[in-house]
């Protein structure tokens, strides 16, 4: 049932002592950072008064702009030869956010990933293909080193090259999945093509990750392919997967409380709410070398079980993730914000005033279909000269939001305009 | 020179008939349509008989139109009329955009309308090769 049986099932007053032990380190060694430094010195934080875990309510939030501004290592505590890795958020304005972690770091987010696996039935004995993709990315390479870790056989088979897939699941008799939920309702069609039943596989587990995904998706990827899946949460500034993962009994993802403190806000107010209240999940990063992250706004929008789970573990749960509390799109994988695709239409003079971005899915894979109004008194006549602009506006959201965005031209005055809540945001994507 | 005006025209039912009912409205005659389709969308060239007019009145009913510059030539109805001036063209390296023609029965004449770049340079050279340019006033009144 457990992978580390001691941490896992710590009583829960010894955890929170444990929490605050690590908190204070990461608080301290927050302190010795650039960006910490400036930011407690502004807010008069005295960190020696750091007594209680309560004493959290008095720390600033880091927001992912927050990143922005110290990139690339202004959060960083260790010396740069200490460091190993470094992984990116996908798709953000100009600067990226990056994390960066210690080999120490490295092992202890290996063991995260081990544990939460483990805990949904994953044992050493399994065949792990992983069709997610590596690089900067953190699903990737946080599912591989996870699955090493517990000593399963992975088989880093990446995205796409489904016929390749197909062959390495029916080889190997792979038993556990890691894919995107698009990419799964796909495969699952091109193995039925070619006169494969999915449920004559060996696959009896799956983890479904990088996109949102509705429960309705999920029972069906589970008929579909014939197997049980697990929901597990993370992003790049907490590592990346692992930050909380379902147990067997699938009743909420437990957080990894020896590795994170958990706190529940209203978004509007930024006060904390009680266990059980639906609000913003803030995450302060307590056992990392490399970069603590302090009161981190997820902006994912969730709530604490607070009750005991079955499976006996003291850390608590999180409820699925409900939505955002910002208006991010997260499009085959890259996280985009309808104000940078907007930023790029407005900087172009042939462009009018309003514009709608759809979004649909064809075949598994995400499209994104950018309707915008051109600009009248520049309109010259001549559908080369359209053309022309329309391959640029295209190359010019690519460069920034890595994705390949249609761009249709509609006559001015056809969209909502843009004052009041125009919508601007069109999703027909069934998950 | 004359000319044509270019209206833009997205991927939706009824757009020629909004322009055409425009242009009828203000009593504006049509004396050739042709449409230039890139999927998505595309646009709708029109030679009328009052084509300034003609494009403030689409304008001033929030239609995106334009007038554009066009080049215009008489050619012989019977085999090979065309293939002279477009040779011609293309050995002087003018590139053709867009191009489109219509006859006239009574005179067994044909109109060609290019789309060109360079519209004096291409009347010029065109001009030179025997071909008779026409006018704005001429074109429509043909």
């Amino acid at each position: 049932m457990y992978l580390h049986e001691k941490i896992e099932t710590l009583p829960r007053k010894e955890l929170e002592a444990l929490q605050l032990e690590r908190f204070n380190k990461a608080v301290t060694a927050a302190s010795q950072t650039p960006y910490y430094n400036k930011l407690f010195a502004e807010n008069k934080i005295d960190i020696s008064k750091i007594k209680t875990l309560d004493h959290i309510k008095d720390l600033p939030f880091t927001t992912k702009n927050d990143l922005r501004l110290s990139y690339p290592d202004g959060m960083v505590a260790v010396s740069k030869s200490d460091i190993v890795r470094l992984h990116a958020s996908s798709g953000t304005t100009g600067k990226s956010t990056v994390i960066f972690h210690t080999q120490n770091d490295i092992n202890k987010w290996a063991d995260q990933v081990a544990r939460a696996l483990y805990s949904a039935g994953v044992r050493r004995e399994d065949v792990f293909q992983n069709m997610m993709g590596y690089g900067l990315f953190t699903g990737g390479l946080g599912l591989h080193y996870g699955a090493e870790r517990l000593g399963c056989m992975v088989i880093p088979s990446s995205t796409g090259n489904s016929l390749r897939q197909i062959q390495l699941l029916q080889d190997f008799n792979s038993t556990v999945i890691h894919i995107t939920p698009s990419y799964a309702l796909h495969l699952v069609e091109i193995i039925k093509e070619h006169g494969i039943n999915p449920h004559d596989l060996s696959i009896k587990k799956a983890f479904f990750g990088a996109e949102p995904y509705s429960e309705a998706t999920k029972e069906k990827l589970e008929n579909l392919w014939g197997l049980d899946a697990y929901n597990m949460y993370g992003l790049s500034e907490m590592n990346g997967p692992g930050v909380a993962a379902d147990c067997i009994y699938k009743g909420g993802m437990h957080i990894a409380e020896d590795y994170y403190i958990a706190e529940i806000i209203d978004p509007e107010t930024c006060e904390q709410l009680p266990d059980g209240e639906e609000g913003e999940l803030v995450l302060t990063h307590i056992n990392r070398d490399a970069m603590p992250i302090i009161r981190y706004r997820t902006r994912d929008r969730t709530r604490i079980i607070p009750e005991q789970c079955k499976c006996g573990k003291t850390h608590r749960r999180i409820e699925r993730i409900k939505g955002r509390t910002d208006d991010l799109l997260i499009v085959g994988g890259v996280n985009v914000f309808p104000s940078q695709i907007e930023s790029v239409l407005m900087n172009v003079p042939e462009v009018g005033n309003n514009y709608v971005i759809v979004l649909d899915r064809v075949d598994g894979l995400d499209k994104m279909n950018i309707q915008v109004e051109l600009y009248s008194k520049l309109f010259k006549g001549d559908l080369n000269a359209l053309k022309k602009l329309n391959k640029e506006i295209v190359e010019k959201l690519r460069a920034l939001i890595v994705i390949n965005p249609k761009i249709e031209f509609m006559e001015p005055g056809s969209l909502p305009p843009s004052e009041g809540k125009a919508k601007r945001v069109i999703d027909k994507r069934i998950i | 020179m004359p000319h044509q005006v270019s209206v833009f025209a997205e991927n939706k039912p009824g757009k020629i008939s909004r322009v055409t009912e425009v242009l009828s409205r203000n009593n504006i005659n049509i004396r050739a349509i042709t449409i230039s389709d890139s999927g998505d969308y595309g646009i709708i060239k029109l030679l009328l008989d009052k084509p300034a007019e003609g494009n403030e009145c689409l304008k001033n009913e929030g239609i995106t139109s334009t007038l554009k510059d066009i080049v215009a030539i008489i050619i012989d109805d019977s085999p090979g009329g065309l293939h002279k001036a477009a040779s011609l063209l293309s050995n002087s390296n003018i590139n053709v955009e867009d191009a489109y023609g219509f006859t006239i029965r009574e005179k067994n004449q044909a109109v060609f309308v290019f789309q060109v770049e360079d519209v004096p340079l291409t009347e010029k050279l065109l001009k030179e090769a025997g071909f008779t340019i026409i006018s704005d006033k001429e074109l429509y009144y043909l």
